[in-house]
């Protein structure tokens, strides 16, 4: 199903990894193949350990696959390149830094040309966005888990990356602020439109979110089904209660249990 | 204000609470002095005092530097590379585990004379090892995501050294540094106690016990304690400035 398009941003080719553990080899992805376009979110949703955090690793060049290709902006990835954003589960800011210096760290490492007042304008114009205005200089420790996110999504996107991974960024959040949060991500795609790739548990989270839906199979991964959501202009929570969604849903959860008894076969 | 009378009040409630039970008991200043002993003690020998505490003193911070340089460097290995770790870390738990007053004569032997050496390398030797072991917990203990953040973008290792890795282990590493400065305070009155004709002020503890001076040896206790209160809150205040950000605010 190799559908891809030369000019998409993100493209994963025949992709197989394989971990050496201490009992043998463990092989995590097979033939993968995806592709998201520029300005696409794609949701990545998948049995628990099926290899979506290797596949973040993957496009991020933090590995290297065993065979296939990556391929960010018509490149083939060989090492990290800072053109990237993440953000995970755990939002890892630093805590000894200020809110709006956690946000500035990416500048300080990828090569730019922007002067420290600029550097600092472009952190706290994102601060805003996602609803952080006068808390630039609060530590860390003084937010709560849904401020701390904002922030981190703040940093994987304050060097403009050209493709962002999101790993989980919501899945240690309670229901509420994770909601919140989804409306925060549509606001920072409208303003700040990036390529993305998002690895979620939550399938109400990977329809709200994303345009293009993709099913992993039981490890070792490859693409099982995927399903391109239809996007409104301002997408609402309401959306996902319509038999729509509703059935969309129906079907994705058919899917990942699909997925779930081919894992528990292959142990 | 609250905050030193407090302490203040408690200390000399307990010097009263100790001359009223050495009156009490009408115990001889060879049996225990009272603090009332102790000033004139002090007193009498305060030149000595101020040049054997001053020799106790950088002999304690010499020591500890190197016990910081040596236990940073040994940490960071052990931290970075899980090989080194698995061979070094038996060996110094067992150089850890050897009581190190037994070592003093050794060292006293070895270097017989060179007061200064042998007292600036036992305060090293008693005082590296919670050092190193603290830096390379903080170091391994380092969660991969942190490390991903950086790498991702293409940082360094060193720069991921110097911006992650360095200041998240600074808590741990002050932590150990408190144990360590009294630890190496520890083994300078040791070796000073040890060394025959040597300086410092365990050297003229060992002349009070000598010349039968009793006060003359608590005043040297008083003095020690005051001196290891000193180096003690040196530590704190770095701690403070290096790595306050660890104390959670209460407000």
């Amino acid at each position: 199903m190799s559908s891809y398009k030369k000019k998409d941003t993100i493209i994963i080719k025949d992709v197989t990894h394989t971990y050496k553990t201490e009992t043998g080899l463990l092989p995590v992805i097979k033939n993968l193949n995806m592709s998201v376009p520029e300005n696409g979110f794609t949701a990545v949703v998948g049995p628990s350990g099926c290899g979506k955090s290797t596949l973040t690793k993957l496009i991020s060049g933090l590995l290297q696959p065993d065979e296939g290709e990556v391929y960010l902006s018509g490149e083939k990835i060989t090492t990290p390149r800072p053109t990237v954003g993440m953000a995970f589960q755990n939002p890892v800011l630093l805590e000894w830094r200020s809110i709006i210096k956690n946000v500035m760290l990416p500048l300080e490492i990828v090569p730019n040309k922007l002067n420290s007042l600029e550097k600092e304008q472009r952190a706290k114009q994102l601060l805003s966005l996602v609803g952080l205005k006068g808390f630039e200089e609060k530590k860390p420790s003084e937010l709560s888990g849904g401020m701390r996110q904002r922030a981190s999504l703040c940093r994987a996107l304050v060097h403009k990356p050209e493709v962002l991974i999101l790993d989980e960024p919501f899945g240690a959040l309670d229901a509420f602020t994770r909601e919140d949060l989804w409306q925060v991500m549509h606001n920072l795609r409208k303003e700040e439109p990036f390529t993305g790739i998002l690895i979620t548990h939550d399938l109400r989270e990977s329809i709200f979110l994303a345009d293009e839906v993709i099913v992993l199979s039981g490890r070792p991964a490859s693409k099982q089904f995927f399903v391109k959501v239809p996007k409104s202009k301002t997408p609402k929570l309401e959306s996902l209660y319509t038999s729509k969604s509703i059935n969309m849903l129906k079907s994705l959860r058919k899917q990942i249990e699909i997925a779930q008894s081919q894992q528990e076969q292959n142990k | 204000m609250r905050h030193i009378l407090v302490p203040l009040y408690a200390i000399i409630i307990f010097l009263a609470l100790w001359e009223l039970l050495v009156w009490v008991n009408e115990w001889p200043n060879y049996k225990m002095a009272s603090p009332s002993d102790i000033w004139p003690a002090f007193w009498k020998f305060k030149v000595l005092f101020f040049q054997y505490g001053w020799d106790t003193l950088w002999r304690t911070v010499v020591g500890l530097f190197i016990a910081v340089l040596c236990g940073v460097f040994l940490g960071m290995i052990m931290g970075f590379s899980k090989v080194l770790r698995e061979a070094i870390y038996p060996l110094l738990v067992g150089f850890n585990a050897i009581p190190k007053a037994t070592v003093v004569p050794i060292i006293a032997l070895m270097f017989v004379g060179q007061h200064d050496l042998n007292t600036v390398l036992i305060a090293f030797m008693i005082s590296f090892f919670p050092i190193a072991v603290s830096v390379s917990i903080g170091l391994s203990t380092l969660e991969p995501e942190y490390r991903d953040i950086l790498r991702s973008l293409g940082a360094s290792k060193s720069l991921i050294f110097w911006k992650i890795a360095l200041p998240k282990t600074l808590p741990e590493f002050f932590g150990a540094l408190k144990v360590a400065v009294t630890l190496a305070f520890i083994g300078t009155n040791l070796m000073e106690i040890v060394s025959p004709h040597g300086r410092g002020l365990g050297a003229l503890f060992d002349s009070g016990k000598t010349n039968s001076d009793y006060p003359l040896m608590f005043a040297v206790l008083i003095a020690l304690a005051l001196l290891g209160i000193a180096l003690y809150y040196v530590v704190v205040v770095l701690e403070k400035i290096f790595a306050g950000w660890a104390e959670r605010s209460t407000d």
